[in-house]
């Protein structure tokens, strides 16, 4: 029994991670630049399609494939930041912003539907990452293993950079005040293009090392972004520990709910979030604004 | 000026309004999964009757057949009803074909009788669908067909407890309760019957819930699409395959477009199934030739171009048999226990049933010349619907 709870404990941990490195670009947008981006989603998707045609048809190793990955991303998101999203940052209409980044969404998956067609595409894994690893108790896929040390690093490596950096300092001033931080002297236009950045490779990095548990296919943009909205309700927009506790908290009431009994599908996924949204409306974690 | 306009005008709207009924042009109304993630399915049924027409023309007698394409994207009952009802009131379409997903093909059964339109159904595969109209024919297989001797396969490799894992709708239902008859009937055990809602797409807990419960085997079932691969990749990855626990599915698992992502770990999965785009005989050598020729990739031929070409042969008989006047009654009577060889192998259509009679072959997931491939090891011949023969 008691291998059987640290089993599940394990998949819910790996499943958790994934969601937590998808959702943390869009608790960042959501949190501190105020943008419901719901093309965050579409953003994971471009970022499994690169890594696909790297490892496929470019024959670049995991690691690189990672990185050009994460920089194509925010290559191709680049224009859509000039011409588009900079125009809502930080305004309050959200149905604009609703209206605007659900059509960015509707075209990317409109285009990877005609381009690459509707099948699913594999991410290869070097054979370090696949295939099982045995841990006495149990087998597990080598990849989880790799997904959770990812999603640790990723949560430290963001809280370093928002807490403890000149970067995180100034970016948290622009969004406390705006027009003081411009004041002041701190360009918020920058500031606001690289967070950005920083959310949409993010998406890009969670599309690529979550696509063994969400695989990439056209509709991925929207079939898993209200799994990615839920997780920034139930942690609170822009709260790193806030992500990290509602990933690891809904990963293990959907994969408890998926062992112990299967036919219930996302009943306990949903009834956690439920629960969590009903005693503590700003999420888990989440400062009210 | 203006009346003459006016009066050249009016016998325009008249010649239009009289053309078609002197032209004679058949409709053939293709319900399919033409966008979404199932597309590849739709492209599918398109290809196999693109195949059919390119092979035996456009016209039957003096008969023009056309065929208008709708999406049915993806399972959902009521649109795939509006669809049917404007392909009927607005096309006035002779024959609807095609109906990838079972609650779809449920959803415009009602509408086939009143509206005296036979339907062919080209994939949906749960037993009932033939029985809720006697205009239903189909051409493509059922789950009980498949699975009947997918048990017989289990007790034959000496499979003792299995576990059953299905996804939770129609089809799957009919998988789980036909394995199940079958094997306990032959004296197995079932260890465990676990029903998957049909958007899982993290397999891990449920590949250690079949793990937990000591099973040997593992039957499966998942619709043919993004999520049987999560499965095979679960069930490999969470070490099943190497403690020596086996995979037995329905080939809806392992289609051939999908063997290329499985990879080379996937070697050895076993299934049955009623169609292998590797099947060798001279029909589907030909039959494949042809797909390639109407525009089909060789990587995404699946049995859905073969349900839709027979499909298609149902239809231009049914028409040859009515010379083109809508008699349901003698269209269906035309088509019943017609016989032939298509490109997975003889067939025939059940007179009682309206279900296609054919080879059901256990494969295996085989290396060849670097490509993975189904290999037929073992034929079952002429497997009726063993879902409706029972009842």
């Amino acid at each position: 029994m008691a291998w059987t709870g640290l089993s599940i404990g394990l998949d819910a941990l790996s499943y958790g991670m994934v969601l937590f490195i998808i959702s943390i670009g869009l608790s960042i947008m959501m949190g501190l630049m105020r943008v419901v981006n719901l093309a965050h989603g579409a953003f994971a998707m471009i970022g499994g399609y690169l890594a696909s045609f790297a490892l496929k048809n470019a024959g670049v190793g995991y690691p690189l494939a990672i990185v050009l990955t994460v920089l194509g991303t925010i290559a191709i998101a680049f224009p859509l930041e000039f011409l588009l999203y900079r125009r809502i940052y930080r305004k309050s209409d959200e149905l604009t912003q609703i209206l605007l980044t659900i059509g960015i969404a509707f075209v990317i998956i409109g285009v990877a539907n005609y381009v690459l067609g509707p099948t699913t595409k594999p991410i290869p894994l070097p054979p370090l990452l696949s295939g099982p690893v045995d841990l006495g108790f149990r087998m597990i896929p080598a990849h989880r293993i790799f997904v959770v040390i990812c999603g640790v690093c990723t949560a430290g490596l963001l809280w370093l950079l928002i807490d403890r950096t000149e970067f995180g300092i100034r970016l948290r001033a622009a969004v406390d005040n705006g027009d003081m931080a411009e004041s002041l002297g701190i360009k918020t236009q920058i500031l606001f293009s690289a967070t950005f950045a920083l959310a949409v490779g993010l998406a890009a990095f969670g599309g690529v090392v979550g696509a063994e548990l969400l695989p990439v296919e056209p509709f991925y943009a929207l079939r898993y972004m209200v799994t990615f909205l839920v997780v920034v309700s139930v942690g609170g927009a822009g709260s790193i520990p806030g992500a990290v506790a509602a990933s690891i908290l809904l990963g293990l009431a959907d994969t408890t709910g998926k062992y112990l009994a299967p036919e219930y599908g996302e009943f306990f996924f949903y009834l956690a979030v439920i629960l969590v949204v009903f005693l503590f409306p700003n999420g888990l974690l989440g400062r009210r604004h | 000026m203006s009346l003459r306009f006016g009066l050249a005008g009016a016998v325009a709207i008249a010649t239009a309004w009289m053309s078609p009924a002197q032209s004679d042009t058949i409709k053939v109304g293709i319900i399919g999964t033409m966008s979404g993630p199932y597309a590849l399915f739709g492209q599918n049924f398109k290809y196999g009757i693109d195949t059919w027409v390119a092979k035996h023309g456009s016209k039957v007698g003096d008969h023009q057949i056309e065929f208008v394409y709708r999406d049915e994207e993806s399972p959902n009952p009521a649109k795939s009803k509006s669809l049917a009802q404007e392909l009927i009131v607005k096309e006035k379409v002779q024959y609807i074909a095609g109906l990838y997903f079972t609650p779809d093909a449920l959803a415009v059964a009602p509408l086939l009788e009143e509206a005296k339109v036979p339907m062919i159904v080209m994939n949906a595969a749960t037993s009932a669908i033939v029985e809720k109209s006697p205009y239903i024919v189909r051409t493509s297989f059922t789950m009980w067909q498949n699975t009947v001797p997918a048990a017989k396969v289990a007790k034959a490799k000496g499979a003792k407890k299995v576990a059953i894992a299905v996804s939770d709708y129609g089809p799957g239902i009919d998988a789980e309760a036909a394995f199940k008859k079958t094997f306990e009937a032959d004296g197995g055990t079932i260890a465990q019957s676990i029903r998957m809602p049909l958007n899982t797409t993290d397999f891990g807990p449920i590949m250690q819930r079949i793990k937990d419960s000591g099973a040997d085997m593992i039957f499966t079932f998942l619709p043919a699409g993004p999520p049987t691969l999560g499965f095979v990749k679960a069930y490999i990855d969470n070490g099943l395959k190497a403690s020596g626990v086996k995979l037995l599915s329905t080939g809806d698992v392992v289609t051939e477009p999908d063997l290329p992502n499985i990879g080379d770990s996937g070697e050895g999965i076993l299934s049955t199934y009623h169609y292998a785009v590797s099947h060798d005989s001279p029909e589907n050598k030909t039959f494949l030739a042809d797909m390639i020729k109407a525009g089909a990739k060789p990587d995404e031929i699946t049995m859905a171009s073969v349900a839709a070409y027979d499909g298609a042969r149902l239809i231009y008989k049914m028409v040859e048999a009515t010379n083109g006047q809508k008699d349901p009654d003698k269209a269906l009577a035309a088509v019943k226990g017609i016989k032939w060889v298509s490109p997975r192998g003889p067939v025939s259509i059940d007179p009682d049933t309206r279900h296609i009679r054919q080879n059901v072959y256990l494969r295996e997931v085989v290396k060849q010349d670097g490509k993975l491939l189904n290999k037929e090891l073992q034929t079952f011949d002429a497997q009726p619907d063993w879902g409706l023969a029972k009842n």
